[in-house]
């Protein structure tokens, strides 16, 4: 089959490229870009280790096509840290040692990234529901949950400060 | 794992959608969320030619109130379903129902006319939409016609969908005021199908069940309306013997697999079950 162009920006930066219409977006992004931050788990979008931020909205890349990107703006986690700062969620996945493997840990920050605008104030319930789509198998959870409370309060007082 | 080699388009217009879909044939499939028919490609349980997109068609998303009825384009997602002010004041069963749909993720792009349209009894609009009595509109190049979601399911993939045809747009009339309802899903996590699921919606009158309507998920070859159980309701003031022929008249009408989320006795129990505890929760809800 033809390739397609496909026109995006990543991580804050034009990218034009001819895919496969079959080439998923994580393959794409780990293969085509060498961002292999974003992870390949179940490739069955339970596990959420592949999310990114497409558009301002939380995606599992093993279930959507690269194709289906033309014209958004994708972020994976390599676009979180700003010139060597960590993110406030990275911070806070360190601080409260929010991973052992570290294997799900890529698509945790990125859909704590969105949770935390979606709902900058959650509390430690919401925290739990908006990452269920995020399986870990070493944490047990709780030091994840911790770990996005400290970065809500974290971006909190960015915020007043600001 | 990567899909077979596929054409892609990715049209403006449901006209410009239904005209590919006429020329290409049945080698063409709809791409909406993408979260059933990936996995399933990836799996080569389906190897359509070309991939139709049709997240990029503005018509078919919105909710909106025209003389007295919803309209849902059919590209809704479930997360725009959940946000809706609109569907939170009128219709709370399709809010509380959408919550309990896959994950934060995958509810960005899964949409309520790709579970339908899917046909899998294992989704949960269908029973959702039996219970609200709701009108699927299909279009196809001949024009637009009806169809309603109680004689939409033949079996499971199987729908009255032709080949040639897009569902663009889910009808249903709001609440009336007064009105009940609640969805009970069974699962064993987030993510997962429903070992058995019930829809709900009643409403009162003077003491007694005025109105019941009842839709079962996953636990036949398609959503089942339960017909039996809410005649065994309506009429009557609510009371545990009531309720009881209501879970009977349910278990009479399962028909579920047995697959790892439990045999045909445990699914038939747990269908009962859950339309116990919905017709108790809607009950407590109705104004």
């Amino acid at each position: 089959m033809s390739k397609k162009i496909v026109s995006m920006h990543l991580n804050g930066k034009a990218v034009e490229e001819a895919v496969e219409p079959r080439t998923l977006l994580i393959h794409f992004l780990r293969e085509k870009m060498n961002l292999t931050g974003a992870h390949i788990g179940c490739e069955t979008s339970h596990c959420g280790a592949c999310t990114v931020d497409i558009d301002g909205q939380s995606v599992k890349a093993c279930t959507h096509l690269t194709v289906q990107c033309e014209g958004s703006d994708v972020k994976t986690v390599e676009g979180l840290a700003n010139a060597g700062v960590l993110h406030a969620v990275q911070e806070g996945f360190y601080k409260e040692h929010g991973l052992q493997c570290g294997f799900c840990t890529p698509g945790m920050l990125m859909r704590a990234y969105r949770f935390l605008q979606d709902n900058p104030n959650p509390t430690e319930q919401e925290v739990r529901v908006g990452m269920s789509g995020n399986l870990c198998r070493c944490t047990g959870y709780q030091n994840i949950v911790k770990a996005v409370m400290h970065a809500a309060a974290a971006l909190q007082q960015q915020a007043v400060a600001a | 794992m990567i899909p077979p080699a596929f054409d892609y388009h990715a049209p403006h217009t449901v006209a410009e959608a239904i005209a590919l879909l006429s020329s290409l044939g049945d080698d063409a499939k709809l791409l909406a969320g993408g979260h059933s028919l990936l996995p399933m490609m990836k799996l080569r349980f389906a190897q359509p030619g070309t991939l139709i997109d049709i997240n990029r068609i503005p018509e078919l998303r919105g909710i909106s109130e025209q003389g007295g009825v919803i309209r849902i384009g059919a590209m809704t997602s479930e997360n725009e379903l959940i946000a809706s002010p609109l569907l939170q004041a009128k219709l709370p069963l399709l809010v509380e129902a959408a919550l309990l749909i896959a994950d934060p993720q995958v509810r960005n792009r899964g949409t309520i006319g790709g579970d339908i349209a899917h046909g899998d009894p294992g989704n949960d609009h269908p029973a959702i939409a039996m219970a609200l009595d709701a009108t699927f509109v299909l279009q196809g190049p001949q024009g637009e016609r009806q169809v309603k979601a109680l004689d939409f399911f033949h079996g499971t993939y199987m729908t009255a969908l032709a080949e040639d045809e897009i569902l663009t747009a889910i009808l249903i009339a709001p609440f009336a005021a007064g009105t009940g309802s609640a969805y009970l899903k069974l699962k064993r996590k987030t993510g997962d199908w429903a070992t058995a699921g019930a829809a709900v919606v009643l409403r009162m009158a003077g003491g007694v069940v005025s109105h019941a309507s009842i839709g079962l998920t996953n636990v036949a070859p398609t959503a089942l309306r339960a017909s039996d159980a809410e005649a065994a309701l309506v009429g009557k003031p609510l009371s545990d013997a009531s309720i009881d022929a209501a879970v009977h008249a349910v278990r009479a009408i399962c028909d579920p697999a047995e697959d790892l989320r439990g045999d045909v006795e445990y699914k038939t129990a747990m269908a009962g079950e859950m339309t116990r505890r919905a017709i108790r929760a809607a009950a407590a809800r109705c104004a």
